[in-house]
């Protein structure tokens, strides 16, 4: 068990399993099938649990994201990508909590103060975690994080 | 933050509840990045990302509703990225009911509601609003509240305005309030650079992946890109600024650049030179070698990698009326020597609908029509983002396009020698 300190951009308490990101995470890259296609019949079904899918993530490509605790250094792509996740949550397809190694990104955050404003709930969203987290970090482990951005790893 | 009076006073709900919850998500996201105040929105027209009528983005088309609702609409007109759909792109039966029923089933009331929001005109729809045929095109200094990470980093990079990487609906909350936070690229500190890239290319880097190699190596940072101007020159001219505009939107996609320096050449890089360097700059350099390990990496996504191609897509970012004339041209010549009449792939070439209308009244318009070339406003990668288009073997100059989409990579020399030639 280890436990890492970061920011809290958008507090809360939250447990899940860690799905992890080396490399920078593009959000519509990601999301895009699962939005599009995931309730529609037979072409859903790959999308059911949010699969990521992004070509060109190597670490997330076809894994589920849905109720995973997001462990990245940031996010990158197209400007949609606050937009991307605040219809992921307002759909219930979105991470349980976006768990950031480096500070978080604009289009990141904007996405997580778009869910924390105008969703029912919001995301947990802690950043600036360190390069440490992300190296100890792997995919399955259960993380817990609590109000003041403390991230436990086990 | 510090707020002013009248940003408290709206904070608190002096313009109604809708305005004050626009207002708190702006100060949070300002917050974010330790934001010291909100700075006035000085450009004339806004910029918008979202352009699309998308059935499952319900929630966001609930959100402009009750944006409508409240009164919250933009203070300044908005141009807005491309339409996803346009009858004369080639489709099918299958792809028309899926476009159509499924996919952007409320393109119709989406576009309403960009209307009442602050929509400029019917013809406003582009990536490239900077176009002088568009007409948003920023002055330098100028604070933005845009979106559309290709837009925004042109805008930065070779307009010198000042705008952050803004998401979709931040953009727009920014232009309704007409402040947005100050942070990052908006201040002189977050304008420098601290990746120094040198370019030793024995010739001029094909735009769009020397752009990709940059993104990827300094994600969101800001590089001061040393070399270049030994192949673009140190003038801003038309066939510069298109270089520019592609090279940018290959840093933004593949990466999340926002701002890039070329050095001699960009305004900023012009007047404060190796100023612009950050203490502790990282180095990257690259050469032939790496531009070529690059483009050999990005996967090909074909389920049959020797598919003959089924279409061809130039334009994402939108052509410019130069680059259209020039691709026209080439297309003429390629055909003539190889003793072809039309393009032997599909092929459709996008732009600004203002461009479009500008080149159909000179006679290169016939010319790319009988050469079997569709033009067209469409966003490609918009046409693309389908169970249907995914199973389809297209290429594609764009690196933006490939990012997102199946379609398969080729330098503008290679999309050339394919269409212009039989398919075997």
């Amino acid at each position: 068990m280890k436990q890492f300190k970061g920011r809290p951009v958008v507090a809360g308490k939250c447990k899940a399993p860690a799905l992890v990101s080396h490399n920078g995470f593009n959000t519509l890259a990601s999301f895009q099938g699962a939005l599009q296609f995931g309730e529609l019949p037979i072409i859903g079904n790959k999308y059911k649990n949010t699969e990521c899918d992004d070509q060109n993530n190597k670490d997330l490509y076809r894994k589920p994201m849905q109720d995973k605790a997001l462990c990245l250094p940031q996010t990158i792509g197209s400007t949609t990508g606050g937009m991307i996740f605040f219809c992921a949550k307002s759909l219930g397809k979105c991470p349980t909590c976006l768990l950031f190694s480096e500070h978080i990104d604009s289009l990141a955050a904007a996405g997580a103060v778009l869910a924390a404003n105008w969703c029912d709930e919001p995301v947990v969203t802690i950043d600036c975690l360190g390069q440490e987290f992300l190296d100890y970090v792997k995919d399955g482990m259960m993380i817990t994080v609590d109000e003041d951005g403390t991230v436990t790893v086990e | 933050m510090k707020l002013t009076q009248e940003e408290l006073d709206i904070l608190n709900g002096s313009k109604g509840e809708t305005m004050a919850k626009v207002m708190k998500t702006l100060v949070m996201y300002g917050d974010a990045f330790g934001a010291t105040e909100m700075v006035p929105v000085s450009s004339k027209m806004g910029h918008l990302v979202t352009s699309f009528g998308l059935g499952v983005m319900k929630p966001v088309y609930d959100l402009m509703d009750k944006l409508i609702e409240g009164g919250a609409i933009s203070g300044q007109k908005f141009s807005v990225d491309p339409k996803p759909l346009d009858p004369k792109v080639p489709s099918n039966f299958l792809k028309n009911f899926v476009f159509n029923k499924f996919m952007y089933s409320v393109q119709n009331s989406y576009d309403a509601q960009l209307a009442k929001l602050g929509l400029v005109d019917k013809n406003a729809y582009t990536c490239t609003c900077y176009m002088d045929e568009v007409g948003n095109k920023p002055n330098k200094g100028e604070v933005l509240s845009w979106a559309e990470s290709s837009a925004v980093v042109y805008a930065n990079s070779v307009l010198g305005a000042r705008c952050n990487r803004n998401s979709g609906i931040i953009e727009l909350f920014g232009s309704i309030v007409g402040r947005v936070p100050y942070f990052g690229l908006l201040t002189d500190e977050g304008r420098k650079a601290t990746w120094i890239v040198k370019v030793n290319t024995s010739k001029k880097p094909e735009a769009q992946i020397l752009g990709s190699a940059i993104g990827m190596k300094v994600m969101e940072d800001v590089p001061y890109i040393i070399g270049l101007d030994k192949f673009l020159g140190t003038k801003l001219d038309g066939d510069t600024c298109a270089y520019l505009k592609d090279f940018g939107a290959a840093t933004a996609s593949n990466g999340a650049v926002g701002l890039y320096h070329i050095a001699n050449l960009t305004p900023e890089a012009v007047e404060q030179g190796e100023a612009l360097i950050a203490e502790g700059a990282k180095v990257y350099e690259i050469d032939d070698a790496e531009l070529e390990r690059v483009k050999a990496n990005y996967p090909v996504m074909w389920k049959d990698k020797n598919a003959k191609p089924s279409l061809c897509f130039v334009g994402c970012p939108h052509l410019s009326l130069a680059q259209l004339n020039e691709w026209t041209a080439n297309v003429v010549a390629g055909l003539k020597k190889n003793g072809l009449k039309k393009v032997s792939v599909p092929t459709v070439f996008t732009c600004a609908p203002g461009v479009k209308e500008k080149f159909e009244k000179t006679p290169a318009a016939k010319q790319l029509a009988d050469a079997g070339v569709v033009l067209s406003y469409i966003c490609p990668l918009m046409y693309m983002n389908n169970p249907l288009a995914k199973k389809e073997p297209v290429i594609t100059n764009s690196n933006k396009l490939r990012t997102y989409t199946t379609a398969r990579y080729y330098t503008s020399d290679e999309i050339l020698g394919i269409i212009t030639k039989e398919v075997k």
